[in-house]
Parts: structure tokens; sequence; C-alpha cells
């Protein structure tokens, strides 16, 4: 079995040290003899959509969100909707997540988005959103929860689609409805960000199953690991987003 | 009435100190600066032969205690807030409690406008920007964005001492006007074999075209360019090159200036304190000292706690470095590799306010280097298991790695385990309990100065 997977904008889109969701995945592939393959996709790249299984864009500054904003349309649009369409596992977190929508608001100015899904992020009075977060899943046919952090100016508004979760603890997609993140086809967003992948071990594992079933056509079941760590480090990111 | 402010301000910090509780280099401040807004801009005026302020996201400690060091060879001894407190309260609290008519405050990147505004101070230094704490200080462009707009206000009263190998920090000589000068590495073999991953000055400042670097030294401080605007790296007035990296035991390096060249010996290790001792000695000249003895008072330089201090413990010596952020971690991993294996570590990771509540950045720091050098492994604080994993995911081997919440029974069991050296790696507030502990135990002095 192989788990292709595309980084989108590596060198732009890896602020809070995104990588460490590749290297996760990364590994957690190899333990279990799962080739595992990662093409980089920059500014300017076109992609093949029928030869990735599992997409990945992470958080980025401002400047270089607003390029990769403009990059997204002018060279990926297309393939974007494709793989989606296609099933292909698409993960975005923070300011990908954003690039997603119809559009977003940056410095007094509208920017526009993919439009791969029925969102919008606006800015509105109030402080940035930042701090510890958990919420509370359903991807599995029961709850799970997602730890991590969260830190973004940015409210998300969906229009007719269906977030990730309900939160626990935190603000979410824009502190105000109790929701957090976006979930379309094997398509998510969400807004915790950076590493997010290690603190939830069960969803990197949830990843790598749809993206090998996009593949194979057939969902596999995923030898177990030794998770004593993986699931310590996830109680040790549920207790503070507890504690506030 | 600020004599009387001042008074109260003081007395409270030396109760704060003899009950024992800790805390002396923050509290007269914060009581101070309750009891007159104004107390910073009214007691820095009195500082009539002017101050210095020194401001990075790594190395402000560091820095400041070099020039310090260099200052006091001269027999000038600046009011100074050498605890490394390091906001408003930090410097109202070296103000309130020591005498003098020169100052030398290191300021939290942040603060540095507020602090800079009520102070009127005669030379800023500024050393790098790296991301840091993003859930406190936001994106690196936003504070290099902040530093420039004021150093525009500052131009003409201030001299800026600016790195030049930090195109975030050199752009802002465009805003800081005649009398800026600029400090660099020159030594081409030096170079990192590739730019690290946690990069934070990919853009030029000027017309946002991608940078290309010909080398980079310590994360993306290094020799950089615009192919679109054709902006170039400064040319350095101060400048290290031949330089010689003796592990922990610090470094050789022939400094060039105006006034010829000097053999820089110094005892801490690594190309950070390199520029840390470079931005130090550049910012003495601007202070009247010649670079010649500027660069022999840091031969006697001394480790500042945590950041290089050794320490020994029954047959164990202990050495503490700091580790807050990527670029921070990756020099310390960089010096670690050079001792030999095994390496045996204590890793505290905690994630209170002043270490940045987020933990990602570990996942950004280059552990990968040292997997096949490293011995046992203890890791500890807040957010121990998370560093754990990170190591896990980083090649280190699990079997010989220990996650243990108490701080102070992981470093007795490290202690235990280790084979004569025993390095330990503490986030900012873990450097503090650490601090407390072993000074609890007897093994180290208390290292805030009253």
């Amino acid at each position: 079995m192989k788990l292709r997977l595309l980084s989108l904008y590596p060198d732009q889109m890896n602020i809070y040290a995104d990588r460490g969701n590749i290297l996760f995945l990364q590994h957690r592939c190899e333990w279990r003899g799962i080739d595992f393959e990662v093409t980089r996709c920059g500014p300017g790249e076109e992609f093949d959509p029928g030869e990735h299984d599992l997409l990945y864009m992470g958080g980025g500054q401002d400047r270089d969100q607003k390029a990769v904003a403009r990059d997204l349309i002018e060279t990926k649009q297309q393939s974007m909707r494709e793989a989606k369409e296609a099933g292909a596992a698409i993960l975005a977190v923070c300011g990908g997540y954003q690039l997603l929508g119809q559009s977003y608001e940056l410095e007094g100015e509208t920017i526009e988005g993919l439009g791969l899904v029925d969102l919008k992020t606006v800015r509105e009075p109030g402080p940035r959103l930042i701090g510890p977060v958990a919420i509370e899943v359903d991807l599995l046919g029961h709850p799970r929860t997602l730890a991590g952090f969260e830190n973004h100016g940015g409210r998300t508004r969906l229009g007719n689609c269906t977030p990730l979760g309900k939160v626990i603890h935190g603000f979410g997609n824009n502190g105000e409805d109790g929701f957090e993140g976006v979930k379309e086809d094997n398509l998510i967003g969400t807004y915790l960000h950076g590493p997010l992948l290690p603190k939830n071990a069960w969803l990197a594992d949830y990843l790598i199953a749809t993206g090998l079933e996009h593949h194979h056509g057939e969902r596999p079941l995923l030898e177990p690991l030794d998770d004593r760590l993986e699931d310590a480090a996830h109680r040790a990111a549920l207790t503070a987003a507890s504690r506030g | 009435m600020i004599r009387f402010k001042t008074w109260t301000a003081r007395s409270i910090g030396r109760l704060s100190r003899a009950s024992g509780r800790g805390g002396g280099t923050t509290l007269p401040g914060r009581v101070l600066l309750k009891l007159d807004g104004d107390a910073i801009t009214k007691l820095g005026s009195r500082l009539s032969a002017g101050t210095t302020l020194i401001s990075a996201t790594n190395g402000k400690t560091t820095t400041a205690s070099m020039l310090a060091t260099i200052l006091a060879a001269e027999g000038r001894h600046p009011v100074h807030n050498r605890a490394g407190s390091n906001m408003t309260w930090g410097v109202a609290t070296a103000l309130a409690e020591q005498k003098g008519d020169e100052g030398l405050f290191e300021v939290d990147e942040a603060w540095l406008p507020e602090v800079a505004e009520r102070l009127q101070p005669k030379t800023i230094l500024l050393g790098n920007l790296f991301r840091d704490q993003l859930d406190r200080y936001g994106e690196t462009e936003a504070l290099a964005d902040a530093w420039a707009a004021l150093a525009a206000t500052l131009a003409g009263q201030t001299s800026f001492v600016l790195n030049a190998d930090d195109p975030l920090v050199a752009d802002i000589g465009n805003s800081s006007g005649p009398g800026t000068i600029y400090f660099g590495i020159d030594d081409e073999s030096q170079a990192l074999p590739e730019l690290q991953h946690a990069h934070d000055a990919k853009l030029c400042r000027n017309c946002g075209h991608e940078l290309t670097y010909d080398r980079a030294f310590v994360g993306h401080l290094g020799h950089y360019h615009c192919d679109s605007c054709g902006m170039e790296r400064p040319r350095p007035d101060l400048s290290a090159s031949s330089i010689t990296l003796k592990g922990m035991s610090g470094l050789t390096a022939s400094i060039d200036s105006s006034e010829g060249r000097a053999e820089l010996e110094l005892p801490l290790p690594g190309l950070y304190n390199l520029y840390n001792a470079l931005g130090a000695i550049a910012t003495a000249t601007r202070l009247g000292v010649p670079v010649d003895r500027a660069v022999s008072a840091l031969a006697g330089m001394k480790a500042v706690f945590g950041r290089v201090e050794r320490i020994t413990i029954g047959e164990v010596d202990l050495s503490i470095l700091l580790i807050k952020n990527p670029a921070g971690a990756n020099e310390v991993i960089r010096t670690l590799a050079l001792e030999p294996a095994p390496i045996d570590l204590w890793i505290a990771l905690n994630d209170r306010i002043a270490d940045g509540r987020d933990v990602s950045w570990i996942w950004d720091a280059d552990f990968e280097v040292l997997s096949e050098r490293v011995g046992r492994i203890t890791c500890t604080g807040t957010r121990a298991s998370e560093m754990a994993l990170r190591l896990k995911y980083a090649g280190w081997p699990v079997d010989r790695t220990a996650v243990i919440d108490s701080p102070e029974a992981a470093l007795d069991q490290a202690i235990a385990g280790a084979e004569g050296q025993l390095f330990a790696l503490p986030t900012y507030t873990a450097l503090l309990d650490l601090r407390n502990l072993l000074a609890q135990r007897g093994d180290s002095g208390r290292y805030w100065a009253s």
C-alpha cells in the first residue's frame, strides 16, 4: 500500500510548525509498512489531482497568505476541486482553512478564496481568538475529542456546509456559535493549528485510512501502534484546554 | 513625591526577597508603576549620560550582560535590569533600586516602543527577530513593522545598532536615519548546509519578492539579497571572520572594524553568542569604548544564569541551556552536537504564559540532528509527554526516554543516570523553577541581582 501526500506551499504555509503533521503521518505509515510519498507543490506549480491521496495545507503569515490566495486560484483551483470531488482526503488548518472558503478579509481588503466550501472569513471588532482549544467531533460513528491550539483574527461563518465539531473549550470558528471547522466529503478544515496530528493520533490514522481508501479503493484496517506517548500528549493538550 | 514612591517600591522588593518568596525582580516595579504611571519617564530622565536599550527574540539577556561586562571594565556601572525582567515593571524595578547616570536595559520585543517612548534612549541595539510565542507576539513581520515605525520617530536623536545579517532587522536602517551602524558575520566556512525549516524571513521587506540567500549562519541570519529590487545586506561596520567554534567551551574570531582587527576569545559557545558579542561590541563603540578594549573585556565574560551556566552536583556537571523557540533550540542542538556521545539530557517543556502557551514550536526545532548521539533522556514540565512524543518522532530512543511530571523527581533521576555530564534544556518558566530548586538545595547561588 502507498499513501501519496501532497504538501501545499510547504515554504509559505508553515508558520506553526506544520511540518510536524507530515512527519507524524510519515512515521505512522512507515511503522506499518505503508509506503509514504511526499510531493511538494509551491507557488506557480500545478498538480495532477489523480496522483495524490491526502492534501495538506498549513497556516502562514498575512503577507505569505495573500500571495498564496492568488496563486491557488491561478494555478490550482481546478485540481483542488477535482481532488475533493474524487474523495481525496484534504486537511487544511488555520490560514489554509480560511483559503478554502469563498473569501476572507485581511486589513480591510476582501480576498477571494478557493470556493471549495461555502464559508466566509470576516473581521469583526474584538481581539484575536487565541488559546488552547478542545472540540468534539464524530468522524468514526462515535464522538471523539480533538485538542490543540488556535490563534486567528478572522471569524469564519459557515454557509451551506457542516462544521467539523462542537467547541468544548476555546473559541472555534468565530467564538460565538459554538462550532469549529468544516467537514465536507473527505475535506477537513480547522483552526486547530500547526502540529495538531501529534496531539490527536486517531485523526492522523483516520486521514491515513481515508487516503489509502482513495488510492486503493478499499478502506484498510490499520495495524495498532504503541500509542502510550501519543495518548499522554492528547490528554495533556485536553488538560491545557480545560484550564483555558 | 517620586522619591517617596521609589522608596516604597524598594522596601517592598527587600521584603519580598527577605521573605524568600522570590519575584524581587518585578514586584517593586509593579508597585512603583501603580503609584506613578510616569515613574519610568521621571526616573529615566535622571540618567544624564544616556540610556541604551537592547531588544531581540534571542540573546537579549546575554547581550546586555556582555555590554555590562565591557562597561564594567571601563569603570562604568549602568542601571541595568540584569535579572532579565524586561517588560515595563522590570525596567521600573531597576530604576527604583539602582543608582547611576547611565542606563542599560534589555526590553521585550513587544514592549520596546512603549519603553523607548518613555526613556528616549541614546542608543538602541536590535539583534534578531525569529518566530517566537506567536500567541503573544504575533508574526515576526508585524514586530518588524512596529520596530520600523519606532525607528522613524526616533531617527536623528537615537543611534541604532542593527544586525546586518537579519533582513527583518537590517531593513530598519531605512527608517532609523544617519548614524546607524551594522554588525555581521563574514566567514563563509561557518554557513549552514541548507536553510533551516523554521525560516522566518523569506520575502524582501522592500518589494515582497522572495529573498535569495547566498548563505545562512543561524536560522535566517546570513547573506541575502533581492533579485527583484536589488536590495542587499548592508555592509557591516563591525564583522567577524576566521571563526573557530570550540564546543561548550566557547569560540575565537577576528573582529574587523574601522579601528583595525582585534582577536576575540569568547568563553560562550555557538555562533548565536558570537552575534550577541558583535552586537555588544558595536554598541560599546557607540558608547565611546574602543573596539580592542571591548573585545578584551569579553574574554572575562561569565555565563548568565540558564544561558549556558555550568553547575556541579555531586559527581555530575550540569550545563543549563535555555530553549524557547525553534531558532534558539536549533543553536543549542548544534552546540550539543559537538559534545562527545552519549549525551544525557533533562528537558523541561512548560506551557505557561511566559513560555508561550502554544507548544507547537517544538515540531519546528531540528531534534533529529541528535538522534544517534543521545544517551538517557528525562522529559518533565507541564507538557512533558508532548516533548517526549516529539523526540520519538525525531528518532530518539523511546526505551531510554522517561516522562516524569515533577521537575525535581525528574532531575534526581536524570542526575542518578547521567555519565558525568548532564545537559538541562528548560523553557523559560522551567528555568525559573530549576533555579529555585537548585537554590533551595544549595547547588547554586541566588541569581537575581539586588
